[in-house]
């Protein structure tokens, strides 16, 4: 019988440290999936950054940079400047991006820097064991928020739509790995962002909405429900932006 | 060979293109904004990448993304920018990252003034960022040295796959004198551990600074250790006037410009006083400290950081004093002259700040 479905071979195969049932796994999946449709695993550099998906650079077998806390889009900017032919992305959680990184992923996107962003939301640190995240929904109790997160911690952000008031970005996208039929949608935003890169139109990211079962102290199972009934409301999914500036360099 | 009259700061700025650095990424800040300025107009000429980021900690991790594709990189910024861009200096030193970092040292500490200083002294040699690691620090005196010293930052820097720190100050980079621009050949090194594409045909290179498990984290650490204790042994530079003399001042910057004048007026009235300049205060020079003069005087504009390495060097073999200026004001060539007239007369030698 020919093989249906199988390991893509921009990820490496090795034992990857992501609890069970974490959404890491099936995201790098279809990172990896995109760098082997568009045949580009020897021509990419991807950027990890800090957080649960640090070891991203021991699972992607393209070339790998390991970022400071929310630095991955200046490294990358960095990277695709001396290597303006190559493929760049970071890999970033939504404490590196949303909170400490916050003023690096606005000036990369407002640059329109020929990069692409997998930005993966899972409303909580995972790596530190549970804390609140900047996209924590109010009311989430985590381990920072004992009694639900209140209004003076701060609103959760909403981080492709302040993206894309920016006329930097050419492609911003949020989609969920919930389900199969999303997993699927999934992966075509994040071949598309790469597709974008490789025409050299500008920044593109991609939001993934994904769950981290072990810190919201929920079975696999039901932390997919809690993003599917209580993250999708908040962050809605679909093409955010498409079109706009081109880059300039 | 080409001479031209240059500001410090551009006189780093000229010595980089032609030492082949091709990107550079800095944000602005007084008294080192000409260097960005002149790298603005010269760098796409070289075919090189200049970016104005939107801080200082975002032109740093531009820049260790730029040097891990093996482009010669560097930023540049003064004593409070250097400051936030301290975590990505260790990153890039245990990452084992080459690139250039100028310090033109202000006055400080917090905001302080846009007065000259020396006063970050402490977090270029002691380390600055977390963790275990050095930076070769250079401190020309001279618009000539800014221009020397940063050609040999970039060799310094490639040789040893670490960060060099060029250190000088607010006087340095301001000031304009005759510069003798050498055409160089970049040297190249063999920098097969960049990430520049596998292009599928070499398995994929990491440029990382995370170990958990801590046999590997000891192991980085001791690699970086011994290559420190050859830097120690090898790259110690140094100028010395009168070698002999009773009296030794140690100055480096612009303060051993005056001090040079102050042992030659001294000398020819018949003082026995000599100069240690260090070149390099990272590796500091100990082996001009092996022969003990009757006592030393460290003059800095700081309130004594470089002295604690000199009373290192000499061991307790002689008196070691200080003279200092604090606030960005110049020690002048009388200043100092007294010192040393104080130091051979007897006279108590308490803190001359």
């Amino acid at each position: 019988m020919p093989v249906q479905f199988k390991r893509p071979e921009a990820l490496l195969d090795v034992y990857m440290h992501y609890c069970p049932g974490c959404s890491h796994g099936i995201i790098h999946r279809l990172v990896a999936q995109a760098i082997d449709e568009l045949g580009i695993e020897g021509d990419t550099i991807g950027v990890a950054s800090v957080g649960c998906s640090v070891f991203a650079y021991n699972y992607f077998a393209c070339d790998m940079q390991q970022a400071p806390h929310g630095r991955a889009p200046s490294v990358a900017t960095g990277i695709k400047r001396c290597l303006p032919d190559k493929i760049v992305f970071t890999y970033q959680g939504d404490g590196d991006l949303a909170a400490i990184g916050t003023a690096e992923i606005v000036h990369a996107a407002a640059r329109g820097e020929n990069i692409t962003v997998i930005f993966v939301n899972n409303a909580i640190y995972g790596m530190t064991g549970g804390q609140m995240a900047p996209t924590s929904l109010t009311g989430q109790v985590t381990q920072t928020t004992p009694y639900g997160r209140k209004p003076e911690d701060g609103r959760p952000i909403k981080v492709a739509e302040m993206l894309a008031t920016l006329d930097g970005p050419r492609y911003i996208e949020r989609v969920s790995v919930h389900d199969h039929k999303h997993v699927a949608a999934a992966g075509r935003a994040i071949r598309k962002a790469f597709e974008i890169q490789l025409r050299g139109e500008g920044f593109s990211l991609v939001e993934v909405l994904s769950s981290c079962p072990t810190n919201l102290r929920m079975t696999p199972k039901d932390a997919l429900k809690w993003v599917e009934q209580s993250m999708l409301s908040y962050y809605p999914l679909g093409v955010i932006k498409d079109g706009g500036a081109c880059y300039a360099g | 060979m080409e001479k031209k009259l240059l500001r410090g700061n551009e006189a780093i700025a000229e010595a980089a293109i032609r030492a082949g650095c091709r990107f550079y990424a800095g944000y602005p800040i007084t008294p080192q904004t000409e260097l960005s300025e002149y790298l603005a107009r010269h760098m796409q000429k070289a075919g090189g990448v200049f970016i104005q980021a939107e801080s200082e900690i975002s032109a740093i991790n531009m820049v260790y993304g730029a040097a891990g594709t093996g482009v010669r990189a560097m930023t540049s910024s003064s004593s409070p920018g250097i400051s936030l861009k301290q975590e990505a200096i260790s990153y890039m030193a245990a990452s084992e990252l080459p690139a250039l970092i100028v310090n033109v040292m202000r006055v400080g500490p917090g905001l302080g003034g846009i007065l000259p200083s020396q006063s970050d002294y402490f977090q270029a040699t002691k380390g600055g960022g977390h963790g275990d690691y050095r930076m070769v620090v250079l401190t020309p005196d001279s618009v000539q040295e800014m221009f020397d010293f940063t050609i040999e930052a970039f060799d310094i820097a490639d040789k040893y796959r670490m960060p060099v720190m060029l250190l000088a100050d607010g006087i340095l980079g301001q000031m304009t004198e005759i510069v003798a621009l050498r055409d160089i050949k970049p040297n190249s090194f063999e920098k097969s551990w960049a990430t520049t594409g596998t292009g599928m045909k070499r398995r994929h290179n990491i440029i990382n600074s995370l170990y958990i498990q801590p046999e590997e984290s000891q192991e980085l650490n001791l690699r970086l250790q011994m290559r420190y204790n050859i830097i120690k042994e090898k790259e110690q530079r140094y100028e010395i006037i009168n070698p002999e003399a009773d009296i030794m001042l140690v100055a480096f910057g612009i303060v051993a410009r005056v001090a040079k004048q102050a042992v030659a007026e001294l000398s020819k009235e018949g003082v026995s006083a000599g100069l240690i300049r260090p070149k390099a205060v990272w590796p500091f020079p100990e082996t001009c400290f092996t022969r003990a003069a009757k006592a030393y005087i460290v003059a800095e504009l700081n309130a004594g950081q470089m002295i604690e390495d000199v009373r290192l060097a000499v061991n307790g073999r002689a008196p070691v004093h200080a003279i200092n200026r604090l606030g960005g004001n110049l020690l002048t060539v009388e200043d100092i002259k007294q010192r040393v007239i104080e130091i051979v007369g007897g006279v108590p030698s308490a803190c001359a700040i």
